[in-house]
């Protein structure tokens, strides 16, 4: 659909069984897309974790997940960070790249570029650690790709408003 | 506060006690042995034993229905808790609060598929508005009552309170509903003082309004009802009134246009397509109602009123949303419509009351009488006439003697009809009655319904006459399920696939058999007697109403058709066949 809208919501839930499924299960019973979600308790004293989920759909459909989440029975809140000003998103992605001669150098001088860290090397391969937007995460990905990609795992979106205010 | 030690199950009937309930609808099984016997040692709690955990939960929903109060069922685990899945989903759908306890295996079985072990909140997560499952004794008291507040508050709905064994059996501390507030979940109920203003203003400058009432105007209470009638009768606006909404406004007000949508009234309908400004109260514009979206009501703005904030914008745009509960919001409005003392356009009022009474005057709910075949029209429309005066309850199956039901019977008052209305779940109407019967015992309530469905809860017959409530199944006998045969006729070249009953019982009978009294009418002329005899008969009683087999329900819009695009009669054809979109449509 042409007037489709990517957003990022943050959801702050009782930190209870089941809650996850939920969340999921909303999306997938009514059809909605989930691009990245990702959930870990944020407050241990007050059992409350916190669920970023990067969505997309018309305006309307938006509208309705924010409002369906919202009348979860253990959710405290939604907020669409896409809507409710500057915020930032960060990504971070373990990518094992199998290379030797002038491919591996090549791979090493790209995760300069990236400032990307290596956390582990064999004679033939690295673990490259990256953080960033997903968009920056894809783009290295990509140039990996060629050299030798082997495997990675990304944990999905976590974001947070700009400024002093807290969720 | 924390008082005596108590074991899990007494810690659950004291908490049903100390939330205000009085009867328990349910079924015994190993996982709630416990609370069986708790039940046994105590007479302040009603259990009434149903014969199969479905109906247990349809008879909590005509319970709650009936009296605006949270219906309860207690089943066992595995086969309990899975049988309680219909009527689960029915009470989701139509927004109906009941609390229904599932046995458990103890908790260090959990996981082990161990004997009738369901994942019971996994299957329920979907068709509850919320569910619990209990692990810790500490949290049995607190989850007990937070269930009940769930239920009842915001837009109500069913909740599952999932039950291991090792809890039932436990001993824990006791703490009584005061003690508990929950932590997230508090629906506010109040509209924005802006938004009313707002939408007094188009009130007040509507040339062609229509208040569009629903159900939520029933679950707020009837004090709602009041205020709408106050409302409606106030700005001379005319109303239509949703299935789920059937006696919100009284039918017999000149202002009421009757049910609207597929079998809605002619005049209702038209008015809605071509209103321009719509007072949505507590509706949720359901596809049964707006038909083609596209052309839904083109011309109006919308006000919407529902205590549901993901109901305002799921299928239609509106101007101005109204969250709160529907009673509160007339309540603001109403203060706000005499304070701002609108002059109404009468000019154009008129003309918009001389259209709609040109379109009843086309008379949508005429049908030809016969005189050799009792038309299922007529059997309705002289049940409805022969107790109007009576303190009547009425509950329905599924299929067109619902529709001809919510056609024909005029409700005045709130919380008199019961019917299954989001889910369509045929086998609702008669543990429904056993519900409504239970709560108003010297009530006269009958179920409407169609010999199909009515076989599908036949095993509840026992459980009125275990309990002797005298409920009354009014069966409109055209041997067909005869919903299904009118699509096939009209969407599928009348190829009647599988919609005959080959085999039916015979009714009369079939009520013998089960302590019944059992009556029959085979033609017009026997068809007063029959309801009166019904009427008269102390017990519950089958009254077999053989009608015409062949008979469709109209006014119709056909699937995938607009308002204005209504069928009225059979010997109407449909301007253009259904469209290919409107045959996938359910
Ligand atoms: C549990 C269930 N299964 C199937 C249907 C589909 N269905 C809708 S109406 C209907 C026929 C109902 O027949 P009957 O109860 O005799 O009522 P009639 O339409 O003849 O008045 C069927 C099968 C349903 N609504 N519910
Ligand atoms: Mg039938």
């Amino acid at each position: 659909m042409s007037d489709t809208e990517r957003h990022t919501i943050s959801v702050l839930v009782d930190n209870e069984a089941g809650v996850l499924a939920r969340v999921i299960g909303l999306f997938s019973g009514r059809g909605y897309n989930i691009e990245s979600l990702t959930v870990a308790e944020v407050d241990a004293a007050n059992a409350l974790s916190r669920i970023t989920v990067v969505t997309t759909g018309t305006p309307m459909i938006i509208e309705q997940i924010k409002a369906q989440l919202d009348r979860l029975v253990p959710v405290h809140k939604v907020v669409d960070l896409t809507n409710d000003g500057p915020y930032v998103e960060r990504e971070l992605a373990l990518v094992k790249v199998k290379a030797s001669g002038n491919r591996r150098v090549e791979s090493l001088r790209i995760a300069d570029i990236f400032r990307a860290r290596a956390i582990d090397s064999t004679g033939e391969s690295f673990v490259f650690e990256i953080s960033g937007s997903t968009e920056k995460l894809d783009a290295f990905i990509g140039l990996m790709e060629p050299l030798g990609l082997v495997d990675v795992s990304r944990t999905g979106v976590a974001a947070i408003a700009r400024g002093m205010e807290g969720l | 506060m924390a008082s005596r030690e108590m074991t899990g199950s007494e810690i659950v009937l004291k908490a049903l006690v100390d939330q205000g309930v009085d009867t328990v609808f349910g079924y015994p099984g190993g996982a709630v042995l416990p609370i069986y016997d708790a039940i046994f040692a105590q007479n302040e709690l009603r259990h009434v034993l149903v014969r199969q955990e479905g109906g247990a939960v349809h008879m909590a929903e005509g319970y709650a229905r009936s009296t605006g109060k949270v219906g309860v069922v207690l089943v066992t685990s595995g086969p309990g808790a899975t049988n309680a899945v219909t009527g689960l989903t029915d009470a989701l759908m139509d927004s109906v609060p009941v609390v229904c306890l599932t046995g458990q295996v103890p908790t260090h079985l959990i996981g082990n598929d161990a004997f009738q072990e369901a994942d019971t909140t996994g299957i329920t997560r979907p068709c509850t508005k919320h569910n619990y499952l209990v692990k810790e004794m500490e949290q049995l008291p607190r989850v007990m009552h937070e269930a009940f507040h769930v239920a009842r508050s915001g837009r109500p709905g069913p909740v599952v309170v999932d039950l291991p064994k090792d809890i039932l059996m436990g001993k824990g501390a006791y703490s009584g509903p005061e003690n508990f507030v929950h932590r997230s979940y508090q629906p506010g109920t109040k509209a924005d003082a802006g938004a009313i203003a707002e939408a007094v203003e188009l009130m007040a400058n509507a040339k062609r309004p229509l208040f569009y009432v629903g159900g939520g105007v029933i679950n707020s209470g009837p004090e709602a009802s009041k205020r709408l009638t106050r409302l409606v009768r106030l700005t001379g606006y005319p109303a239509t009134v949703t299935l789920m909404g059937l006696g919100a406004f009284p039918a017999s007000d000149p202002q009421c246009l009757g049910m609207l949508g597929m079998h809605g009234m002619y005049e209702a309908n038209l008015a809605m397509h071509g209103c321009d400004v719509m007072i949505n109260v507590g509706a949720r514009f359901d596809d049964r109602v707006t038909g083609r979206l596209a052309d839904f009501s083109p011309g109006s703005k919308k006000i919407h009123i529902d205590i549901d904030p993901s109901s305002v914008n799921k299928n239609v745009p509106v101007d101005v949303p109204l969250i709160g509960d529907a009673g509160e919001v007339l309540g603001q409005l109403l203060r706000a419509w005499k304070a701002r003392e609108p002059r109404p356009d009468n000019a154009a009022l008129e003309t918009w009351w001389r259209r709609i009474e040109a379109w009843r005057s086309r008379d949508c709910l005429k049908f030809a009488a016969s005189e050799t075949s009792i038309k299922p029209q007529q059997a309705i429309k002289r049940l409805y006439e022969r107790t109007r005066d009576r303190d009547v309850y009425i509950t329905t199956e599924v299929g067109q003697h619902q529709m001809w039901a919510a056609q024909y019977f005029k409700f005045e008052e709130p919380n008199r009809w019961m019917t299954s209305g989001g889910l369509g779940t045929m086998g609702y109407g008669l543990p429904a009655a056993i519900g409504v019967q239970v709560a108003h015992p010297e009530s006269l309530v009958i179920d409407i319904a169609g010999e199909a469905s009515f076989l599908m809860n036949i095993q509840e017959l026992s459980t009125a006459v275990q309990y002797q409530l005298p409920v009354k199944a009014f069966v409109i006998n055209n041997q067909w399920m005869g919903m299904v045969r009118q699509w096939q006729e009209l969407l599928h070249g009348g190829r009647y696939s599988e919609s005959y009953t080959a085999a039916l019982p015979d009714f009369v009978k079939l009520a013998e058999a089960c302590q019944w009294t059992g009556l029959r009418a085979t033609h017009p002329d026997e068809l007063d007697d029959a309801i009166d005899a019904m009427i008269a008969t102390d017990g519950p009683v089958i009254a077999d109403i053989v009608v015409e087999k062949e008979e469709n329900c109209f006014p119709m819009i056909p699937s995938g058709a607009a308002h204005n695009e209504m069928l009225l009669g059979p010997d109407e054809k449909a301007e253009a066949p259904v469209s290919e979109e409107g045959m996938v449509l359910v």
